[in-house]
């Protein structure tokens, strides 16, 4: 290759080069107020779920809260945990937890609760158990995840929290019982963490929410 | 386009030489996302959309682009369109780009599209390259319905569930036609089952038609020595 022939290459690279960033950059302009805005929707659509039968009045992903591990609730990983208000009164608290004991991997699931410790909806978001068996706990397959609405820490006792073939009150799906005992387990120590937090949560006013509040 | 030379192309693309199906190319998606019909559907137009683009860019740009050369400036202007896509899918289609997942930028590795813009796009006109890329797309992304449907009822006994996600509105569960399914179907073996059978029904098929047409010919043959 001649000395002219590597410039040339080298010259028509960069203008494609730049054509093709410029594309992309024009495109990004175009479509970042809507991803935004999808993203936002999306977490606020995918919170509705544990939010069964609540009235409130705050918009929901304001009140978040990043809890660092470690910290008391199930996983491994940072928890969330957005707090809800209706007429500035606390409402119900919302969970993002790891369910660590999976078939395949941590279970990313959203614990709701009320004031009272009363579960308002648990809802999987995200998995990687087997298909057609454990990942019957998703809401659009199946309703496995709704008998956990209107259960306390008091109904059923803790030694019942577990799958009914562990001796608990809990169906389990008939050929998974790992993925079922998994999130059953996380539902009960999420309960737990918010019994003993609860005032410590809504310590703060619901104006003045700390985005980044560290919490044990 | 109406031309015959377009229908020539378009019967070439969804059946003589289906990327999928024939060349074998592309594979990784065919096997991976195919779980549902609508996965394919999503796929198959992402996949469309950037072949055209891509021949289409190739085939104008072609006269000022050295062959020592040509593969670079191909893979960058492949990335950046699959990087547009993806974006308009993420704007667009939320939902379908969630479960698509890594799959759209993963287009950018799907050999049929650097295929096109070598093989064809390189040497020909741009409307020529745009209709290739689009028959070539097309046969794809009809691969990857087939296949998505035929393993989404298979495996779940429903059709078109989650259909929502392209379209809008509430979520949808699709014509569910039997509770519960074949398992096997949709996990990753179902994929190669599926594909392997699909290949198969095309062998026939064409093996038929070869047999027909040199029956016709020797039938043809015999009459004309009468």
């Amino acid at each position: 290759m001649s000395a002219s022939t590597v410039i040339k290459g080298g010259v028509t690279l960069a203008v494609i080069a730049a054509i093709c960033t410029t594309l992309v950059a024009f495109t990004y302009r175009l479509t970042e107020e809507r991803i935004d805005a999808n993203e936002q929707a999306l977490l606020e659509r995918s919170l509705q779920p544990a939010l069964s039968g609540l009235f409130y009045d705050s918009g929901v992903t304001e009140s978040k809260i990043i809890v660092p591990p470690p910290h008391d609730l199930p996983g491994s990983e940072a928890a969330i945990i957005y707090r809800v208000y209706a007429q500035q009164e606390p409402v119900a608290a919302l969970f993002v937890v790891s369910a660590r004991d999976g078939y395949a991997g941590p279970i990313r699931i959203l614990v709701g609760a009320d004031t009272e410790g009363l579960v308002t909806g648990v809802h999987v978001l995200e998995h990687r158990e087997t298909p057609g068996l454990g990942d019957r706990v998703e809401s659009t397959k199946s309703d496995w995840v709704k008998q956990f609405e209107g259960r306390s820490l008091l109904d059923p006792t803790p030694s019942e929290w577990a799958i009914k073939g562990d001796g608990g009150q809990f169906d389990q799906l008939t050929g998974a019982s790992v993925t079922p005992r998994a999130i059953v387990k996380a539902v009960k120590n999420t309960l737990v963490y918010y019994d003993a937090h609860r005032d410590e949560l809504f310590a703060d006013a619901p104006a003045e929410s700390d985005q980044q509040k560290e919490v044990p | 386009m109406t031309s015959p030379r377009f229908i020539d192309r378009l019967k070439t693309g969804l059946w003589d030489e289906n990327p999928g199906l024939v060349q074998l190319l592309g594979l990784c998606p065919v096997l991976a996302v195919t779980s549902t019909f609508v996965n394919g559907l999503g796929l198959g137009i992402a996949t469309i959309a950037v072949l055209v683009a891509s021949n289409g860019l190739v085939s104008a740009t072609r006269r000022w682009i050295l062959t020592e050369i040509r593969i670079p400036i191909y893979v960058l202007i492949i990335a950046s369109l699959v990087t547009c896509i993806e974006l308009v899918f993420k704007a667009w289609f939320p939902y379908l780009d969630r479960s698509l997942g890594i799959f759209i930028p993963l287009i950018v590795t799907n050999c049929a599209i650097v295929a096109r813009a070598e093989v064809f796009a390189s040497r020909n006109t741009v409307g020529a390259s745009l209709a290739d890329g689009f028959v070539m797309g097309l046969g794809f992304a009809l691969l990857l319905m087939a296949i998505g449907g035929f393993r989404e009822l298979l495996g779940q006994g429903s059709l078109f569930a989650g259909m929502d996600m392209l379209i809008g509105g509430e979520p949808i569960r699709g014509l569910v036609l039997l509770d519960g399914g074949w398992l096997l179907a949709i996990l990753p073996p179902g994929a190669f089952f599926s594909l392997a059978l699909a290949i198969a029904a095309k062998n026939v098929i064409d093996r038929r038609q070869r047999e027909k047409l040199k029956n016709a010919m020797l039938g043809q043959a015999r009459r004309a020595r009468k």
